[in-house]
């Protein structure tokens, strides 16, 4: 919303130069000023000049070439106005300015002739209505001054950023109000002095609501002998004011209105209305209405049409019709004053895309008591044109709009949510100062009715946020609430995650957050089975771009992104992961499962080429003990790695992918990525990852550490080595070993594998390490050697193993 | 008896000055003063003596065995400092083996300062679903269909009544159909607006805050905002309190800081204005306690909400919201 200074000047004496302290206050009640700027700001290229000598232009008749002096030196100007002579004081425009009807002055060459600037007409600098030659300045004017100060041009204008509850100020009248409360003064209305002693009105037209609850108030009035043409230069001057293009005397007198009151009004030219008559119903199915803009849009009954006899002739508070709008030739208009639903206003608007100065207002709240003034306002205009009648009398249809009479405000409730001691006659200065009618009901009570353009007050707390911001937020004392000391207990999955992030950033993992929505195609590059659950997703009914089309079922799509994305940055070597959610969509309107999940990626080095050592690539046993000393460090046992079965994981390489168990529960997965999946993700080197899901993992976690006595007798390790079968999971050999309840075994580890050589094809060697210890006594060599040698003799026979020759 | 205690004491500091190296300091020691030493035998001898020789003599020898271990000492330490001296040197300047940590995203650490200052002043988290229905994500919260508060925020659609949250105040209803007053919470995460150019993304972060009690004021939201803000900038952020608009709080307002850039003189990143929003926030509006079930007779409460990515960019310095998402390691690794 734009307001200027001179217009506002209308209805309230305003101090020009305190302009910044205006803007301030607005913002600090509400009224929140983005920019303030000089609406002459354009004239800044504009200078007071002197015809020194006209030449005839040697290619064209009409034009002539004129050095001006415009004080600093002495430029060429082409100019055709029949209006110039030498020593004529004049506004010279230089390059680069840019004229209000929207053009910018170009430097260059007129039929051939160089043109430094422009000797411009009142009209062409917005300064009047005179087009017909050069603007004549006074010949005292300081030759080379700038045009704005030459004159004292300068208007401010603000920029107004309103909020959707104040339709009230989507008007000049409705700022001028407010500056009006902060300065303690009222302001002053515009009058009207319409006769009206006869009712010539009705017998030349009707007004027909059929839909009162979508306009519950239309008002008109007949004003005829128009002659169109340009309005006064003061109504065209307070629209430029603005910013708006003045159009003609009809339209720009609907516009002013508009922003004068924040009332929306509409000019029908009378004579194209069938029956000479209004009816406003709803839209009939599959009827077709042509817009001011000549746009075709189709209707559906929830819409309301204003209709003549046979036809409709607007789209209801939004757009005026093709059919009969006011054109050249216009000679009789009927001026539409009325109120629409908001809700009614703002549906149709939104279905049809159309948003207008009129919708805008109707769907946050007209003022209902304000209609009748805004068409008086009008057509009293109207009828100061030129020969023009306004016909006698004014239909006004109006079914009454609810009014929920005063609001009780008790003070003492009133200061208890502000935190303030304002006493009841304190309140009352305050709401009265915004035409609120207040009257004592009580020691502590108020009966508050705001006013009619107040479509926003309905509650108390309506009325305590008026007298917060009137009083000024930064003046209501700060405090501090007591509470009492309790606290409620954490979710687990909020600390398990800041746990397990901090973890991995030991790890030397950098975390990462993409995007929560993918491209739906990405299930694809996965290579998705088409009865994965993954591939349900979530579609947005109005995503930005493809890319971010369906809500993601896996964090690996992102993952793999962000490295391409460094990749082609030359970082090839990443340790990256992300803790975030997964959306598996349901049926329709039931909530998608959001699973969070962590998932890990490295690519690249495990070692960077240094002084001490060479690279080393990463592989699948990095990223595995990323995930075994993760699990560690919650303290997760029973952890097992097991081959994933082909298939089941179609984005990680067959034979490359471990499923995590826990107790036999999958709790996530690692391996290497898919080679055909790389590709897809345009990737040319290897990649591992891991994924866990943090509900199962925070499921597992110990709720309490039981500490364990440190051992107070000596361990005893012997070693195993036995050569078995290649195929043979390696860790079945500890898990036999677990299994035979041992209770003297501490520890076991597998410290070497080994193929070829002396080993039989088809075969491994594999060899352990066990810690023997007893908590009651030193263990003796013989006892040692008796179970190392059972558990030994178990391997051989459990896995038809050898012993090395 | 061959060899006096003095010839022995001489000849021991002899084998002592000639030794070069602290093995053969170790071996001499075991030699003369070791369980089967010289010294030790000779201490053992002693009762061979005439009675009347046995004191001095068994004194002198004691004296020795105690200047022979002081020497030995002595000696090891002067060997062991020769020897280091003598040793080669490392190039201490070459790079060390370092151990790289990785780094949190900048906005899980603002998320975090936010969360750990408001946990001080008595809040708990709590967390809600980000594909969100269309009544806690705006009807519930006095924002119904059809009304212009909803074009505040361009909210993505996944069918008519489910969104993806425009705002972590859908959590508000969840929690306060579950709990009683008092309730304390704040709500960070992720939200979602269709929306994208150098301040916005369609997604970012915000942290949600909400507390219902008897007596709560707008003096108690002043108060606990203040703080907030001292914490996350500084003690001198001057900071102020205007009158805005949301459906769901009121008396509504919007905190503004004075422009970490330009101190007020005005700037870019501030469009001129000196100050900086921080902030939505305001009192509890009666109709979403009415939502829930709550006596609005009785209790009143503060709400507020903030833009983790707009606090990152003003403490870090970042001009360009895509960064976050962008995961540049040049650009996480700088955090």
């Amino acid at each position: 919303m734009k307001v200027s200074l001179s217009w506002l000047n209308d209805y309230i004496p305003i101090d020009k130069e305190s302009y910044s302290s205006i803007a301030n206050s607005l913002t600090m009640v509400g009224l929140e000023v983005d920019s303030v700027t000089d609406r002459y700001d354009y004239l800044d290229s504009v200078v007071v000049g002197r015809i020194l000598n006209i030449k005839a232009h040697p290619n064209a008749e009409k034009l002539k070439v004129c050095d001006v002096d415009i004080g600093s030196r002495v430029i060429r100007v082409v100019c055709g106005a029949p209006n110039i002579y030498e020593d004529m004081v004049a506004p010279v425009a230089l390059q680069g300015t840019r004229f209000p009807e929207g053009y910018v002055l170009e430097k260059g060459r007129i039929r051939n002739e160089l043109s430094e600037g422009m000797l411009c007409s009142e009209a062409e600098l917005g300064l009047g209505t005179d087009r017909s030659g050069v603007m004549i300045l006074d010949q005292k004017q300081l030759i080379g001054n700038k045009l704005a100060k030459a004159l004292e041009l300068s208007d401010m204008v603000f920029e107004i950023d309103l909020t959707p509850n104040r339709p009230d100020c989507l008007s000049i009248i409705g700022i001028a109000r407010e500056i009006a409360a902060l300065q303690q003064t009222r302001i002053k209305y515009p009058e009207t002095s319409l006769s009206d002693s006869s009712d010539k009105i009705s017998d030349l037209t009707s007004i027909t609501i059929k839909a009162p609850d979508l306009c519950p108030r239309y008002s008109a009035r007949l004003v005829f002998d128009i002659n169109i043409a340009p309005s006064p230069f003061w109504l065209q001057d307070r629209l430029m004011s603005v910013g708006l293009r003045p159009i003609n005397n009809i339209v720009d007198i609907t516009n002013f209105v508009l922003m004068e009151t924040g009332q929306p009004l509409h000019a029908f030219d009378f004579d194209r209305l069938s029956d000479h008559r209004i009816v406003v119903r709803q839209a009939k199915k599959g009827e077709t209405f042509i817009t001011l803009d000549k746009k075709e849009h189709l209707l559906t009954p929830d819409m309301l049409m204003i209709c003549d006899g046979e036809k409709p002739v607007a789209l209801a508070g939004i757009m005026g019709g093709h059919n009969s709008e006011v054109t050249e030739s216009t000679n009789r208009v009927l001026i539409e004053s009325a109120y629409f639903t908001p809700v009614g206003i703002r549906k149709t608007s939104k279905k049809l895309g159309i948003s207008s100065e009129s919708s805008h207002r109707f769907e946050r709240g007209v003022d209902p008591e304000g209609i009748i003034t805004a068409l008086n306002r009008a057509a009293q205009l109207m009828s100061e044109i030129d020969g023009s009648s306004l016909i006698e009398g004014i239909i006004d249809k109006y079914s009454k709009i609810s009014n929920a009479g005063p609001i009780t405000l008790n003070v003492g409730h009133t200061n208890r949510l502000l935190g303030t001691g304002f006493d009841q006659g304190e309140i009352k200065n305050l709401l009265k100062s915004i035409e609120f009618n207040v009257e004592k009901t009580g020691n502590d009570e108020l009966a508050v009715v705001p006013p009619s353009f107040r479509v926003d007050i309905a509650r108390p707390v309506d009325l305590m946020e008026e007298i917060a911001r009137l009083s000024g937020y930064n003046n209501i004392p700060t405090t501090y609430p007591l509470i009492p000391a309790k606290a409620r207990h954490p979710e687990k999955q909020l600390g398990l995650r800041n746990r397990l992030k901090r973890i991995m950033t030991g790890f030397g993992f950098t975390e990462t957050i993409n995007y929560s929505f993918i491209n739906r195609l990405s299930c694809d590059s996965l290579r998705l089975e088409s009865a994965d659950q993954r591939r349900n997703m979530v579609d947005i009914l109005n995503p930005l771009t493809e890319e971010q089309a369906v809500m993601r079922t896996s964090l690996i799509p992102g993952l793999l992104e962000t490295i391409h994305r460094n990749i082609a940055q030359q970082i090839k070597s990443l340790r990256l992961f992300e803790v975030g959610k997964i959306y598996i969509g349901r049926e329709k309107d039931n909530l998608p499962e959001e699973i969070e999940m962590l998932a890990g990626i490295w690519t690249g080095s495990r070692t960077n080429a240094s002084w001490y050592s060479k690279e080393i690539g990463c592989d699948f046993f990095d990223i595995k003990g990323v995930v075994e000393g993760l699990l560690n460090r919650v303290k997760i046992d029973h952890i097992k790695f097991t081959c994933m079965p082909d298939n089941s994981c179609t984005y990680t390489r067959p034979g490359h992918t471990a499923q995590i168990l826990q107790q036999k529960n999958p709790i996530g997965l690692a391996g290497e990525i898919h080679p055909q999946v790389l590709r897809n993700f345009d990737l040319k080197q290897a990649a591992f990852i891991f994924e866990l899901d943090l509900k199962a993992i925070s499921d597992l976690i110990p709720e309490t550490i039981r500490s364990k006595p440190i051992p107070k007798f000596p361990s005893i390790s012997r070693d195993i080595t036995i050569i078995i079968d290649k195929d043979l999971e390696s860790s079945k050999l500890p898990e036999t070993i677990r299994k035979s309840g041992e209770e003297l075994i501490e520890n076991l580890y597998l410290f070497d594998v080994f193929e070829g050589d002396t080993i039989p094809q088809n075969k491994k060697s594999i060899s352990l390490r066990i810690t023997y210890r007893s908590k009651h006594k030193t263990l003796e060599d013989d006892e040692v050697n008796y179970i190392h040698k059972n558990i030994t003799d178990r391997l051989l026979k459990e896995f038809d193993a050898l012993l090395p020759t | 008896m061959t060899k006096t205690i003095e010839q022995i004491y001489e000849e021991a500091f002899k084998e002592i000055k000639s030794a070069t190296d602290s093995e053969s300091i170790k071996a001499l020691s075991i030699r003369y003063l070791g369980r089967k030493g010289i010294i030790t035998h000779f201490l053992r001898n002693i009762s061979n003596l005439p009675p009347e020789k046995r004191p001095e003599v068994g004194k002198r020898a004691n004296e020795v065995k105690k200047s022979l271990d002081k020497a030995f000492k002595l000696a090891l330490k002067r060997l062991e400092t020769e020897s280091l001296q003598k040793d080669y040197k490392i190039d201490v300047s070459l790079p060390g083996r370092t151990i790289q940590q990785g780094s949190l995203h900048p906005i899980t650490q603002i998320t975090w300062q936010i969360c750990e200052i408001l946990e001080k002043i008595g809040f708990d988290i709590a967390e809600g679903p980000e594909v969100e229905t269309d009544h806690y994500n705006f009807e519930a919260l006095n924002i119904p269909k059809n009304h212009p508060a909803r074009d505040m925020q361009d909210t993505f659609y996944v069918s008519d009544n489910v969104v993806l949250r425009t705002h972590t105040s859908s959590i508000q209803v969840r929690i306060m159909e579950k709990l009683r007053p008092p309730v304390r919470i704040i709500a960070p995460g992720k939200v979602y607006r269709c929306d994208s150019d150098l301040t916005h993304t369609p997604m970012f972060h915000q942290v949600e805050g909400l507390m219902v009690d008897e007596g709560i004021s707008f003096g108690d939201l002043k108060g606990i905002l203040t703080t907030f803000i001292h914490h996350i900038f500084d003690k001198k952020t001057a900071l102020r309190f205007r009158p805005s608009f949301f459906p769901f709080t009121e008396p509504s307002a919007e905190v503004d800081i004075l422009c970490v850039m330009c101190r007020g003189k005005g700037c870019r990143v501030c469009s001129h204005t000196g100050w900086l929003e921080i902030i939505g926030a305001g009192m509890v509006h009666p109709a979403v306690f009415e939502n829930v079930g709550y006596d609005t007779t009785r209790y009143t409460g503060l709400a507020f909400g903030m833009g983790v990515e707009r606090i990152a960019m003003l403490k870090y310095g970042i001009d360009d919201i895509r960064k976050f998402f962008e995961n540049d390691l040049r650009f996480l690794r700088q955090f």
